[in-house]
């Protein structure tokens, strides 16, 4: 038998963008060179990594911190950044109360320090700006879908964007500063004047489905695993099809 | 290896059961799937082995729970990093259905895939002498949609992701295949205790 066997599915592996195995199976130094604060519980590392191979929006990599005596943690991040050639990745960490990697980053790391990470990883919530994109995240689960309306821009690409974003407040939106006409905010728990507060529902979802453009919307959904739980439930019930839906969880 | 400066990690007592680069994610079990969780109930599942076997079958739910039960209890492992101990699954050992489909001398490898489409590959040697299961209850009850219920593929020996969640059936071949997330650049076999994480390590 040397035919690939295909099997019966609604969810189709998309496999239309090859991972490096070479950049995936190497550990590199990377340098700190900056941190950003984003909001109260999340910062933006800036890492100087010179054999960077670059990558998709969309792709994490894997950070390795090690203590003195070899133990070793290692965590998956999303990049924040867009592909560019400066050799420098971006990552957005959310503080979690006693975390040992975040915990690291938020309070003992500073610009010289270095790390290790391999990557990128995994290309299956790779969006390489060809297809109409319909993006919803939580929390720090907007950090891959950012970078890709940051490629979007960069590049400044015709092909349809969307973001849906849901934070408890205002001040918990990361990114807030650099969201567009391209990005609607859901408050859960407090708004400004005027917003309505609330979970993302069937009526956030509905118009963006309802605007199909042509060839329709490829779905990106990111963040805790009952967000992108709820998400995609919303995207199904609202007609969006489940092989054209990819989830990324954050756990 | 580079010493990140500061870093100490949590105050740990060193686990033998936990293989490197794990950490004991205690209660927790988080979920990683990369697609929508199916609506799939126990009455619409079926669960299919072909390809290189004397007797290609079908079983259905009822099928399926007439076969000897068989429970695992012990640790997983998840590529993420975290690891879990002490979970109880119940089932059935797939050398049950084994038993009825009798695969080929030929047979080396095979696909496991979901109701999803979802595939993972795995050598028949991980699949036979007991350290493999078709499973449907956790810990006394019905498995979660959400962890591959109504019935998963269990083989706890490697990283999770070879576990493939809403199971729908296996495919003998004769030659390796590599599966959704080994062709998005992980690990042909995934052996927790050898860090087989990405392709390559
Ligand atoms: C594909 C992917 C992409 C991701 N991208 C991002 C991203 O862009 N940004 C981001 O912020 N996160 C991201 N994450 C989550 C990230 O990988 C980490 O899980 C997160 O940063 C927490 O790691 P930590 O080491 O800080 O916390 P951990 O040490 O893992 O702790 C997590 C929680 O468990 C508790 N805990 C665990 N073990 C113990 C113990 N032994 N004792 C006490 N408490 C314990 C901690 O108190 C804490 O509440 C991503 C995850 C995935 C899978």
């Amino acid at each position: 038998m040397t035919d690939t066997f295909v099997p019966p599915t609604r969810f189709a592996v998309p496999g239309r963008i090859a991972v490096s195995e070479q950049a995936a199976s190497v550990w590199q130094t990377a340098t700190l060179t900056g941190i950003r604060r984003e909001t109260a519980r999340a910062a933006t590392f800036r890492l100087a990594v010179p054999g960077w191979p670059g990558h998709l929006p969309g792709q994490h990599l894997m950070v390795r911190l090690t203590a003195e005596d070899g133990y070793v943690a290692q965590r998956h991040y999303s990049i924040a950044s867009a592909p560019d050639d400066s050799g420098h990745v971006e990552l957005t960490l959310d503080h979690i109360e006693g975390g040992e990697v975040s915990g690291w980053f938020h309070t003992v790391a500073r610009p010289g320090d270095r790390v290790e990470v391999r990557g990128p990883v995994s290309g299956f919530f790779a969006w390489p700006g060809d297809r109409p994109a319909l993006l919803i995240g939580a929390g720090s689960g907007v950090v891959p879908l950012m970078s890709m309306i940051r490629h979007h821009r960069a590049r400044n690409l015709a092909v349809p964007l969307r973001l849906l974003v849901s934070a408890r407040g205002p001040e918990e939106l990361i990114y807030a500063g650099e969201f567009g006409a391209e990005t609607t905010p859901v408050f859960t728990r407090s708004a400004p004047e005027g917003v309505p507060v609330g979970r993302m529902a069937a009526a956030h979802v509905a118009p963006l489905l309802a605007e199909q453009p042509s060839g329709g919307w490829e779905a990106y959904v990111c963040g805790s695993n009952s967000f992108a739980e709820h998400a995609s439930r919303l995207l199904v019930t609202a007609g969006q099809p489940v092989e054209r839906i990819r989830i990324e969880r954050f756990g | 290896m580079h010493i990140t400066r500061g870093f100490t990690g949590r105050p740990r007592v060193a686990d033998p059961g936990l293989p490197p680069g794990q950490y004991d994610a205690g209660d927790d079990w988080p979920v990683l799937s990369a697609e929508v969780t199916p609506d799939l109930a126990p009455a619409d599942w079926t669960f299919r082995i072909d390809g290189l076997v004397d007797q290609p079958r079908t079983w259905d739910w009822e099928e399926a729970h007439r076969l000897p039960p068989s429970a695992y209890e012990g640790a997983i492992h998840c590529v993420t990093s975290w690891s879990k101990f002490g979970v109880r699954f119940a089932g059935v050992s797939l050398d049950a259905f084994w038993d009825v489909v009798r695969p080929h001398g030929s047979a080396t490898h095979a696909v496991a895939y979901s109701h999803t489409g979802y595939t993972t590959n795995l050598p028949l040697a991980d699949l036979t002498g007991g350290r493999a299961w078709i499973a449907w209850e956790y810990d006394g009850r019905p498995l979660a949609p959400e962890h591959g219920g109504p019935a998963r593929l269990l083989v706890p020996h490697l990283y999770f992701w070879k576990s493939a969640k809403w199971i729908a059936g296996l495919r003998i071949l004769d030659h390796d295949e590599p599966g959704f997330w080994e062709q998005n650049g992980y690990h042909e076999r995934g052996n927790p205790w050898e860090e087989q994480r990405y392709s390559g390590d």
